[in-house]
């Protein structure tokens, strides 16, 4: 098979394929380790990072829904100067890292860019998008003023390419995409979870400890290819494209939707080597309808 | 160490109210799998997420599972016929310590699972309960050709000795020697050995569980607190020492 088929840049990156594993879904990518060749991936968007550790949420975090299930971690995380003493270390010579940040101010997100541009790391993506808790991105990710002031804050500390991760949850992403692309924003990266819910009628009470959570999976793929395909024709730059995802064709759609690369993130929970399992069968589908390279498919929507 | 494979199906039948034994042909689980390790089974495509289940059995290759029908998955895989295939992910998680001399386990319901296959590769005396003799009766039977003494209780009293396993358990301490308990069940059960073994010096194993999405340590949805910082059930557990997870100070659960 031709090897060249996935290779493709992103942002100044040249990446073996244009497949990343999604934040919170992937760990620090080391627990895949027996199921994936990390260098293989297009990049391993780690698991958000904040200025102090977190515990995350308390009571049940996770519930199984039709086509999806319902998360609300709360970012548990161990902060990002255990991440740079102990974790980077560990992890940099095996994946290209994405570090995913979210802050709960402006400060933040600059203090995070500063701290995280070092060897290593090969690029940002700003969190402003996380539902599941108060004090996190979602402030930013709902208001583009907000969205543009932290894209230019996190800009100006780091030399790294900043990747914006963009909610669903809003009435028009086109305007957070141009907010956080006319701030100096390298990559956008869409759709982060949707807002839900579920009720045990027994109990009467919420199931999941943080009474609401973030929607993931399949059921929300055409969401998020909607999504990708209208911000593809409101900005410029390049966009990662995820929601969903659970096979080649499910991220043919996002390339033709525009995406110039994905990212999948609930598929690796029920299998953990999906990810190499979509590169093989892209590049099949690739050569079938006679394409040397995915860059040929990006956008290519007929309508 | 954690690999993803197919296995068939040699059986998978009610063996009390709503509980069923599934066996699988795993041949590679007999060789790897240690008492307390769990899968992740996968139920159809049409499901997200796997269902962690525990260990319970490997001999000759045939690993039982247990497990009660409680919900849309579970129910899916009690369907499941003789010849069909599962796709299983494990074994996963850490597994109680190897013990030298004799140990004393103690489950309560579905927590005798992993006990069982305790029972199979350490000597052991087991203290069961359950809610009633339908849930205690194939327990018994389990166990006959593992363990040395079985003693039980039901909460209704419909077989053996009325009460929980707990209330047995200082004549039984009194009256055996035992190298540690080793105990799954409800987390109220758990704590209550705990505090036994603790005043009796006894080293004592806890089993977890929590709801858990990729079993490997990933999606963080199996965190608790312990005494020495957060953990994850999946991959730092589900077997905790009982000192770790529970504050006898304070009556309290870490978690």
């Amino acid at each position: 098979m031709n090897k060249n088929l996935l290779q493709t840049e992103l942002c100044g990156m040249n990446l073996p394929t244009p497949i990343f594993a999604a934040s919170g879904t992937f760990g620090f990518g080391e627990e895949f380790e027996n199921f994936v060749d990390l260098k293989r991936l297009g990049g391993v968007m780690v698991k958000c990072i904040t200025p102090k550790p977190r515990r995350g949420n308390d009571g049940v975090r996770i519930t199984e829904t039709p086509s999806g299930m319902l998360n609300c971690i709360g970012l548990e995380n161990p902060g990002v100067e255990t991440f740079l003493t102990k974790i980077l270390p560990r992890i940099k010579d095996k994946m290209n890292v994405v570090v995913n940040v979210s802050g709960s101010s402006v400060e933040d997100y600059s203090e995070l860019a500063k701290l995280l541009d070092v060897d290593g790391v090969a690029a940002i993506e700003l969190n402003i998008s996380c539902p599941n808790v108060k004090d996190g991105g979602i402030i930013f990710g709902t208001d583009e003023r907000q969205a543009a002031k932290v894209t230019s804050a996190a800009k100006k500390f780091t030399s790294k390419p900043v990747i914006v991760k963009l909610s669903p949850n809003v009435t028009d992403i086109t305007k957070i995409a141009r907010a956080c692309e006319e701030s100096g924003a390298d990559c956008l990266s869409l759709i982060n979870t949707l807002m839900g819910m579920e009720i045990n009628i027994h109990t009467w009470r919420p199931t999941l400890g943080n009474i609401t959570g973030g929607l993931s999976g399949g059921a929300i793929k055409p969401v998020a290819v909607r999504m990708v395909w209208q911000v593809a024709q409101a900005v410029k730059i390049p966009i990662i494209g995820m929601g969903g995802i659970r096979s080649a064709s499910d991220a043919a759609e996002f390339f033709l939707a525009g995406a110039s690369a994905v990212a999948i993130g609930t598929a690796n929970f029920s299998e953990p080597a999906i990810t190499m399992k979509i590169a093989d069968d892209l590049e099949t589908y690739l050569q079938s309808h006679g394409l040397k390279n995915i860059r040929e498919l990006v956008g290519k929507i007929m309508a | 160490m954690e690999r993803i494979f197919d296995a068939e199906i040699l059986s998978n039948e009610e063996v009390a109210e709503k509980i069923y034994r599934l066996t699988v042909d795993a041949p590679s689980l007999e060789r790897n799998a240690r008492a307390g390790q769990f899968v992740q089974v996968k139920i159809s495509d049409e499901f997200t997420l796997r269902r962690p289940l525990g260990i319970a059995s490997t001999i000759s290759g045939h690993v039982k599972i247990f497990y009660r029908v409680v919900g849309r998955g579970t129910e899916t895989l009690s369907t499941k016929k003789t010849g069909e295939h599962l796709n299983i992910l494990g074994a996963l998680g850490n597994g109680y310590s190897t013990r030298e001399g004799k140990v004393l386990l103690v489950g309560g319901g579905m927590g005798l699972a992993p006990l069982l296959l305790a029972a199979e590769k350490f000597s052991a005396d087991v203290l069961m309960g359950g809610r009633n003799q339908g849930e205690v009766l194939f327990w018994q039977e389990e166990f006959k050709p593992h363990a040395d003494k079985i003693f039980i209780t039901t909460d209704d009293g419909s077989y053996a000795r009325k009460g929980f396993a707990v209330d047995l358990l200082p004549d039984i301490l009194a009256a055996e020697n035992y190298s540690a308990i080793l105990t799954c069940g409800p987390e109220i059960m758990m704590r209550g050995v705990a505090k036994f073994a603790h005043e009796k010096n006894l080293p004592c194993e806890v089993s977890f569980e929590r709801r858990m999405a990729c079993g490997l340590g990933a999606c963080l949805s199996c965190s608790i607190d312990t005494l020495n910082g957060r953990k994850k059930v999946c991959k730092d557990g589900p077997i905790f020492n009982a000192k770790e997870v529970f504050d006898y100070e304070s009556d309290n659960t870490k978690s």
